[in-house]
């Protein structure tokens, strides 16, 4: 049974309120859309005496992700968050922390990069920074901000892990949308989320030299420790789900599924997307259509033996994506692909790139995708590759 | 730096270096193709050399003239043009050897 007192909250707050019982010691964040209620609410907790924590103004995000770094390096709890273009400003400092293997913790409100310049939801932001290092999960709803944002904590922090985590939540979608959101006991989340100590820290008593050079008879050798390190989270990460589970009464999975009993075809989202489809897949359902939903929860690392095993009876995949990677189509769907590529080549799969700079996503827009997918894949001969598409695009 | 490269399972998290200072034994000496020559019979004692080096790796001797510390001059040629008294002469590393 789901456990907490249930109050209305954006998904800003929900982040702010899972910050706030983190008891995190040091800030660090410059505003930006749809970022900023989350900062502004932790500005005032701070301010208002129910948070005792360093709140750090700063002039960039670039110096925003440096301070996280260095607080975390003493050993502090630390927070940011960021969208978009600030996002990008902060890019070369992000593979620090997952480099320097300090968890900080950091949320992303998605949006669309310029230019033209757009405040709405994207996930072009997400993409561009697929390959830093972090645990990334993306949250569907305001609930699972809070939760993730939770465990994100307890499991960047474990001696197991040790690498920064990003919770993805929709900008507009989540951040300031207020849905009912079952608010945990605050003494049982200190408990979930204990405090921790670094093997190695910043201390005067006991120097030690962190970030450093490293010439070609090192850097290999370093990457390689941290690619092994990196997967090796995948079931501790699960772990502490299943324990959150046990003590919160909400599971997660890396790959969550929806109605996939009897699924011929599936469609696959990340994101508050996720939602709306599975109202599309009911539709689907009733009109005897046996369509599924496949939701990736876990981002990096990546999910292969999770998702292998959702698609498994599947004749068809649709694969929502909700960036563009010019010249190469989806980005989520080419990692799908490559990920299903050496075991399931039987298993069409369709790409459709959808919801770019806030266009919203409806439900007909889901349904759509199935139909216009399973006409695609009649169109063509066997194995023949299916382009992606853009679609909901005005000609 | 000596001894055996450690593999990547002996690093310690993060690449983190447990021992403080170890850029000391770095011997960045080992870049160069040039090296700072002096004649210090036309050294003032000024000290431009010294407050100029980029690897800090000039020091005063008892005498009050400078010297090089060749393990960490990467012969980058700083000194030379900073001095004003022409007391620095970058040789070329081979040629020395002929």
């Amino acid at each position: 049974m789901t456990k907490g007192r249930l109050v209305g909250l954006e998904g800003s707050f929900a982040i702010a309120e899972a910050v706030r019982m983190a008891n995190v010691d040091v800030i660090s964040a410059y505003p930006i859309t749809p970022q900023t209620h989350i900062v502004e609410r932790l500005a005032e907790m701070i301010a208002d005496g129910v948070l005792d924590a360093e709140f750090i103004c700063v002039e960039s995000e670039h110096s925003a992700m440096s301070a996280c770094v260095g607080a975390s390096a003493a050993g502090a709890r630390v927070f940011t968050c960021s969208a978009s273009q600030g996002l990008e400003l902060m890019h070369e400092v992000l593979y620090i922390p997952s480099s320097m293997r300090l968890p900080v913790v950091a949320v992303a409100a998605n949006r669309a990069l310029s230019a033209p310049l757009s405040v709405w939801c994207d996930h072009s932001d997400a993409m561009a920074i697929r390959d830093i290092g972090w645990i990334q999960v993306f949250a569907e709803n305001n609930q699972q901000a809070l939760d993730l944002q939770v465990c994100a904590y307890r499991t960047a922090e474990d001696k197991e892990v040790l690498f920064p985590a990003m919770v993805h939540i929709d900008g507009f979608y989540l951040s300031h949308v207020i849905e009912g959101v079952m608010l945990p006991d605050e003494e049982e989340v200190a408990h979930f989320i204990p405090d921790y100590r670094h093997p190695f820290v910043l201390d005067p008593e006991n120097p030690v030299s962190m970030g450093c050079y490293g010439p070609p008879f090192i850097y290999p050798e370093a990457k390689k420790a941290q690619e092994v390190d990196f997967q090796s989270t995948k079931p501790k990460i699960q772990e502490i789900w299943n324990e959150f589970g046990e003590t919160f009464g909400r599971y997660y999975l890396p790959v969550e599924t929806y109605r996939m009993e009897d699924a011929r075809s599936a469609l696959l989202t990340m994101g508050s997307s996720g939602e709306t489809a599975m109202l599309a897949v009911d539709e689907l359902r009733r009109e005897g259509k046996e369509v599924g939903l496949i939701r990736l929860r876990l981002w990096r690392p990546f999910p292969f033996k999770e998702l292998r095993e959702a698609v498994k009876d599947l004749e068809l995949l649709v694969v929502l994506d909700r960036a563009l990677s010019f010249g190469m189509g989806g980005p989520v769907c080419s990692e799908v692909k490559s990920a299903l590529y050496d075991k399931r080549k039987d298993l069409n799969i369709v790409g459709f790139i959808a919801g770019l700079g806030g266009r919203d996503i409806t439900i007909e827009a889901f349904k759509h995708m199935v139909d216009r997918a399973r006409a695609r894949v009649k169109a063509v001969e066997p194995g023949e590759e299916i382009e992606p598409e853009m679609i909901g695009v005005r000609e | 730096m000596g001894g055996e490269k450690k593999g990547w399972r002996e690093l310690e998290i993060g690449c983190v270096v447990p021992e403080p200072g170890s850029a000391a034994v770095y011997k960045k000496g080992d870049w160069r193709s040039e090296r700072p020559v002096r004649d210090n019979t036309k050294c003032i004692k000024c000290g431009i050399c010294y407050i100029y080096c980029p690897d800090a790796c000039i020091r005063e001797d008892a005498e009050g003239y400078f010297e090089t510390e060749l393990y960490y001059c990467t012969g980058c040629g700083i000194c030379a043009h900073e001095c004003p008294r022409g007391v620095i002469t970058m040789v070329e590393e081979e040629q020395e050897e002929e």
